[in-house]
């Protein structure tokens, strides 16, 4: 951020990182509903699906494109909170008996804060997560990635009003070592 | 006598635990079956251009399928003829030429031999013709799918796709591949998701909870279910193919009108209505024949029309499968379409598709399940629907109308086939060709 880093600025730094932490926390305990609740309702939540390429042509190839490619995610509000109906309805067998989540948020850049620090309505914040998976008896997955999120609040002043507007995950792995999706991220 | 004997008795209908996770069948199978039989690489609009190439699969290895500067497709195995290291490392792009990363030879897009560092010190007889990339024996362009098999006897492909392929307003072919394809890996025997696409209409308890919730192209409306319910009032057909192909279609009323779906979206909605008066008009009684799901055997599975892709099952070893997705739609559709059809797929299928969750649960399982030393003496029970088949109505091949395991039972027939190494008349279900007086005195000579 080019901004001066002033007090405002690691005030609103300081509140991003509770953000994230508190975000991570509603996932790993299972309240889907309220995590559900920091969705702004024209959320658009993308993670591309990533490929081999040869040097020099990443930027055009790398990433399989939101909005026109098939994607891991390129969805909405509404399909998730259908992820999370599925999950609520105890017979979704992928997600029956459910995982233990560990979401573990790091590397978290305010990158942009606007109109500024100290009025901020709108933020883009960098992240790096761990999230470890761990079902049933012996299963395993351990998904590594960066987020990029816009977060918005209707008013400055409001410090629990930030939705999550968009989010952008980088996964970085080509084929899926997962044997499936059924987390948050 | 091979590991595979007996392991599969479709007259009694019980299945060997043992096929779904013995290393010495697997061996058996990928030297037996999979360097035999058709198999889908990928399809042409992922090499619409001279130099385009796309690194797919064929049983357990690496192929490039690629087009060339005369516009042609190859498929050739992707290993350097002289000391084997990958020659192409990307999982797409454009290029004139592989060039191995170890001594850099080099072969051309239609995988000919072109560059030896030194040769003429070095190699100065070698005749490079016959050193080119391994190319597959036969290949074919069906529809746009391309399909390719290492046995050079292999006969005409024929398959069971047109339904699937085709525009949805009923024109040929005209299908085309969104970018993007799944690749994911589980832990399970391929045999179990192969089977499942062949028809296995009565697994509908595991997607209860998708159903409840609803996620079809409608769902937004308020309905319910995995997709808009555009079968109603038809007659489910399950055909079993001489081939080890499984479909499950369902065969309309000849009077069925359009049922309304797709709500959400007003063009979308129009659009499907448009094809399916238009599809009636061109095809006539054959438009009364609406695909769901089918296997091409061994290892190629359909969903025809909601949703609407191919999927291929590769075999990694005895308990593990990459599966990779390519999700089809209509070349000329309208934007709308397109985006509203992506997205009902991406929520559908896959890994993070609320459908097939539940899906891979249930193969994953199974093959633990199928690994134990007890548990492997006892046979898993495919008895379902045994000897309720009719021949060749209302279409073509063992048919039954009720819900049944005789594509599985097909399927598995198919497959101890070919690990027994049958001829081609007999895989296909072809009458052996009659044999002329120069046959038996040939075989004589031999």
């Amino acid at each position: 951020m080019s901004e001066t880093r002033d007090l405002a600025y690691f005030r609103l730094k300081e509140d991003v990182e509770e953000l994230l932490y508190a975000e991570a926390d509603l996932l790993d305990q299972r309240r889907f509903s309220e995590w559900l609740d920091l969705l702004a309702d024209d959320l658009h939540y993308f993670m591309p699906m990533r490929r081999n390429v040869a040097f020099g042509t990443h930027a055009e190839r790398e990433n399989t494109r939101a909005g026109r490619d098939i994607s891991w995610f390129d969805e909405d509000r509404w399909t998730l909170s259908k992820r999370v109906d599925q999950i609520m309805t105890g017979i979704h067998w992928a997600e029956e008996p459910l995982s233990r989540l560990c979401h573990i948020v790091t590397n978290i850049r305010l990158l942009a804060a606007r109109p500024s620090p100290a009025a901020a309505s709108a933020i883009e914040v960098g992240s790096r997560f761990l999230v470890y998976q761990n079902r049933v008896e012996t299963e395993t997955a351990i998904f590594v990635g960066r987020r990029s999120d816009l977060w918005r609040r209707p008013a400055p002043a409001d410090r629990a009003g930030w939705r999550l507007a968009r989010r952008e995950i980088l996964l970085e792995q080509n084929v899926l070592l997962a044997k499936n999706l059924t987390t948050f991220f | 006598m091979s590991a595979s004997d007996r392991m599969v008795d479709t007259e009694r209908g019980v299945v060997s635990r043992e096929i779904f996770v013995n290393d010495g069948i697997f061996a058996d199978e990928l030297e037996k079956l999979f360097a035999r039989a058709w198999l889908f690489v990928g399809h042409e609009s992922q090499v619409a251009n001279p130099g385009d190439f796309l690194a797919s699969r064929m049983g357990g290895e690496s192929v490039i399928l690629c087009r060339d500067k005369q516009r042609q497709i190859h498929v050739l195995l992707n290993t350097c003829r002289h000391r084997g290291m990958k020659v192409c490392r990307y999982d797409e792009g454009n290029t004139p030429l592989f060039s191995c990363p170890y001594h850099n030879w080099s072969y051309a897009t239609d995988g000919r031999l072109v560059g030896v560092p030194q040769h003429r010190e070095l190699y100065p007889d070698l005749d490079r013709s016959q050193w080119s990339l391994i190319e597959v024996p036969h290949m074919v362009n069906y529809k746009g799918t391309i399909w390719a098999s290492w046995d050079k006897d292999a006969p005409e492909f024929k398959d069971h796709l047109d339904q699937v392929l085709d525009c949805r307003d009923g024109r040929e072919g005209g299908s085309e591949v969104f970018g993007g394809i799944h690749k994911w890996i589980i832990p399970a025997n391929w045999k179990f998701a192969a089977e499942n696409f062949c028809g296995d209409t009565y697994h509908n308890p595991s997607h209860r909870s998708v159903d409840l919730i609803g996620i079809g192209p409608s769902a937004r409306s308020g309905d319910s279910g995995r997709r808009d319910n555009e079968y109603r009032g038809g007659q489910h057909v399950w055909v079993s193919h001489a081939a080890g192909h499984g479909t499950h279609s369902v065969w309309m009323p000849p009077d069925q009108g359009y049922v309304e779906s797709f709500r959400e979206n007003k063009v979308v909605e129009e659009y499907f209505r448009h094809c399916f008066y238009e599809r009636q008009r061109r095809l006539g009684d054959k438009a009364r024949l609406l695909p769901l799901t089918g296997t091409i055997f061994p290892n190629t599975s359909y969903h025809g029309r909601q949703p609407r892709n191919l999927c291929v099952w590769h075999p990694v070893s005895a308990t593990e499968t990459e599966i990779w997705r390519f999700f089809l739609v209509d070349a000329d559709a309208p934007g709308e379409v397109k985006d509203l059809l992506r997205h009902y797929y991406m929520r559908y299928s896959g890994p993070a598709g609320m459908t097939e969750q539940d899906d891979m649960e249930n193969w994953n399982y199974a093959t633990a399940a199928s690994r134990g030393t007890i548990a492997r003496r006892y046979p898993y029970n495919y008895q379902q629907s045994l000897g309720r088949v009719q021949r060749d109505a209302p279409v073509p091949g063992t048919v039954s109308l009720q819900v049944t395991e005789e594509s599985a039972r097909g399927f598995y027939a198919s497959w101890q086939r070919f690990l027994d190494g049958a001829p081609w008349d007999a895989l296909i279900g072809r009458p052996p060709a009659r044999r002329g007086a120069g046959d038996a005195a040939r075989e004589a000579a031999d």
